[in-house]
């Protein structure tokens, strides 16, 4: 057996784990006080505020491309559906996993399932995730049976494909918006620039679909670059553009909040809060708005993919501040998340990757990849200057 | 029928007989140098100074009328019972902390350091003694009658009638009557609420209608959006089977 070449990615993906393996520890031989900075002032932290919030939100485009490609029937975008779905799959098993680590006793993760609270949005959440997962197993079942050549199985999932994305769909509206009406109850904690009953859920939507199609983008540069295939911008630049339509509706619903609640005065307070919220909108909305509007920039790969990952990095900020930073000032206390924390969520995302990286090798997700070909055929490898010109004309 | 307890700060004289009486009835052993709520406090006499003068402040569950930890508990450990107190059911308790977040008061706390079996620790009004029609340990405990236990209504009417009887003394309002939806706790001062560390922000309503008002939308929105795709996608469907050949009808 020849063993792997250690790299440099490879020798820092080690060393994630090795240290994650030891949070781990920590965390279930000594408990939640030993191994995070949580107190019974901020009872929530870096788990919740990015394993969840984050994950679950840059998971959304599982739900995006499927319901473009099997509801709206733009089958231009089929090639990307896997990759998405794919994506979404990881993120959410990557959820359940945190939330593993974050409940006090993980083992009745199950609870909510039999003794569901119906009042409860988070009781909510639980279901619609449960379903989802299942979903999107489903979905994502014909890139592990296809290679296996399971064809009645795949033509079962094939017929059933529609009602299923529905269902898919409908499941992630409520939950991408929920984990945002989570909030809604704590008008007097969460800082007035982001709290905002009763928009909290709906902009929580509006930026998971923008966030979702960002990070369509995003994996595919990033899978081109492990598996050395050109990204096909005869795709991603049209997605580019409905990303930039989603933006502009986010950015409107939230300039029209902060107006009719006169809050608008607040963002130019000069408190820390202030220059978080500025710089979440000038990093997620103003300047990936700006280079998406310019055709010269969306059509070139690094423009847009700048774009995309500014949209992701604004997207996290909000999450962050939605779930931490715009609850500090009411605590009365300045949570930071300690080492094994962190320690953890970066294991979370680097075995993410890593199982990424091995279905887009192994499984059939890529359509120049893996041992079996899509069923419709993607569209030959886009000729980036004569679909410029074709846009242009 | 509810019970409460009203705290009147211009009677408490600061002698922390109540926070005795609250750990022994409820079996805990703090060290002497906590001096906030905690897994083993369940109640503080916070002192703090309002315009040079010393005043002693209790802190502890309110018992709110619609609280927020029942609402948002997905897997529903608190119950606010009818005789007044809000309790806890740890044998349902998956320690997600969320009542913790949603808590207006900051009230429930955490075993932190407990690696396998951590539970929400707050007051409960001592419920067992409550339903066997005795006051609260910290209200029997109180020798100056600062904290007093009775039905609400009757709290809140002994609380009115101070206020009437003596209004250069107390601050004209009743903290808890209506703060978010109101508590079964109740409390009287001489200064202002905010000035005393008690939220000053909180709505009339309670809380829990926040989220009330957009989860019953839901049904709504699910039929509605799932009607739409399901048209869309029809519509799409059917255009382009029509194109690819024109003469099916």
């Amino acid at each position: 057996m020849k063993i792997p070449r250690l790299t440099f990615w490879r020798a820092v993906f080690l060393v994630v784990v090795a240290l994650g393996l030891y949070s781990t520890y920590v965390r279930f031989m000594h408990g939640l006080g030993a191994s995070t900075h949580l107190s019974d002032r901020t009872p929530w932290g870096l788990w919740i505020g990015f394993d969840v919030l984050c994950g679950v939100g840059l998971a959304a485009g599982g739900f995006t491309m499927t319901a473009m490609v099997y509801l709206f029937n733009l089958k231009q975008y089929y090639h990307l559906t896997r990759a998405a779905i794919l994506t979404a799959f990881l993120g959410y098993i990557m959820v359940t996993v945190a939330l593993l680590f974050d409940l006090g006793r993980p083992l009745r993760l199950w609870h909510p399932l039999v003794m569901g609270n119906p009042h409860s949005i988070m009781f909510e959440v639980a279901l619609c995730v449960t379903f989802y997962s299942t979903v999107l197993a489903i979905e994502f079942a014909p890139c592990v049976l296809e290679p296996f050549g399971w064809k009645r199985l795949c033509a079962i999932i094939d017929k059933i494909k529609v009602p299923l994305v529905l269902f898919g769909v409908l499941l992630s509206m409520l939950h991408q918006s929920s984990l945002g009406s989570l909030y809604l109850i704590v008008p007097g904690k969460l800082h007035p620039l982001w709290y905002t009953s009763p928009w909290l859920p709906v902009l929580f939507f509006l930026s998971a679909v923008m966030v979702g199609l960002a990070m369509v983008i995003v994996e595919s540069f990033w899978s081109g670059r492990a598996l050395g295939h050109k990204p096909d911008m005869k795709a991603l630049a049209p997605l580019g553009r409905i990303m930039l339509v989603v933006l502009a509706i986010y950015a409107l619903t939230l300039l029209q909040i902060r107006w009719s609640r006169e809050t608008l005065g607040l963002i130019a307070a000069g408190t820390e809060e202030s220059y978080l919220f500025l710089l979440e909108i000038a990093c997620g909305i103003l300047i990936p708005g700006i280079l998406l509007a310019m055709p010269r920039v969306r059509l070139q790969p690094r423009g847009l993919f700048t774009a995309a990952v500014l949209v992701v990095l604004g997207f996290v900020l909000n999450r962050m501040n939605v779930s931490v930073t715009g609850m500090a000032a009411i605590s009365g206390e300045k949570y930071f998340p300690a080492w094994t924390e962190i320690s953890i969520t970066l294991m979370l995302v680097a075995i993410g990757c890593l199982l990424f990286n091995l279905a887009a090798r192994y499984l059939a997700v890529f359509p120049h990849h893996g041992p079996a070909a899509p069923r419709v055929p993607a569209r030959a490898d886009a000729a980036v200057p004569e679909y410029m010109a074709a846009e242009r004309s | 029928m509810s019970y409460g307890m009203l705290f009147d700060v211009t009677r408490c004289v600061g002698c922390l007989a109540c926070e005795a009486a609250c750990d022994e009835a409820n079996g805990n052993h703090p060290p002497e140098d906590v001096r906030d709520l905690r897994y083993d406090k369940w109640t503080v006499v916070r002192t703090v100074e309002v315009d040079g003068e010393e005043k002693h402040v209790r802190r502890m569950c309110m018992h709110c009328q619609d609280p927020s930890c029942v609402s948002v508990c997905p897997v529903g450990a608190f119950k606010k019972t009818e005789l007044g107190p809000v309790i806890y059911d740890e044998n349902r308790c998956m320690g997600c902390r969320y009542c913790m977040m949603a808590c207006p008061y900051n009230v429930p706390t955490y075993e932190w350091d407990n690696p396998t079996t951590p539970r929400v620790r707050k007051c409960i009004m001592c419920y067992e003694r409550v339903k066997a029609g005795e006051p609260t340990a910290c209200a029997a405990a109180c020798p100056a009658e600062a904290t007093v236990f009775g039905k609400r209504e009757d709290l809140l009417a002994e609380a009115h009638k101070r206020i009437a009887e003596n209004p250069e003394l107390y601050y004209p309002h009743v903290f808890g009557e209506h703060e978010a939806g109101g508590s079964s706790v109740l409390f009287l001062a001489d200064k202002n609420f905010a000035a005393l560390g008690l939220p000053g922000n909180l709505p009339e309503g309670p809380l829990p209608e926040l989220t009330g008002q957009v989860l019953h939308r839901l049904p709504n929105v699910v039929v509605t959006a799932g009607a739409a795709l399901m048209g869309l996608w029809w519509i799409i469907h059917r255009r382009q089977e029509l194109a690819a050949s024109p003469e099916k009808k």
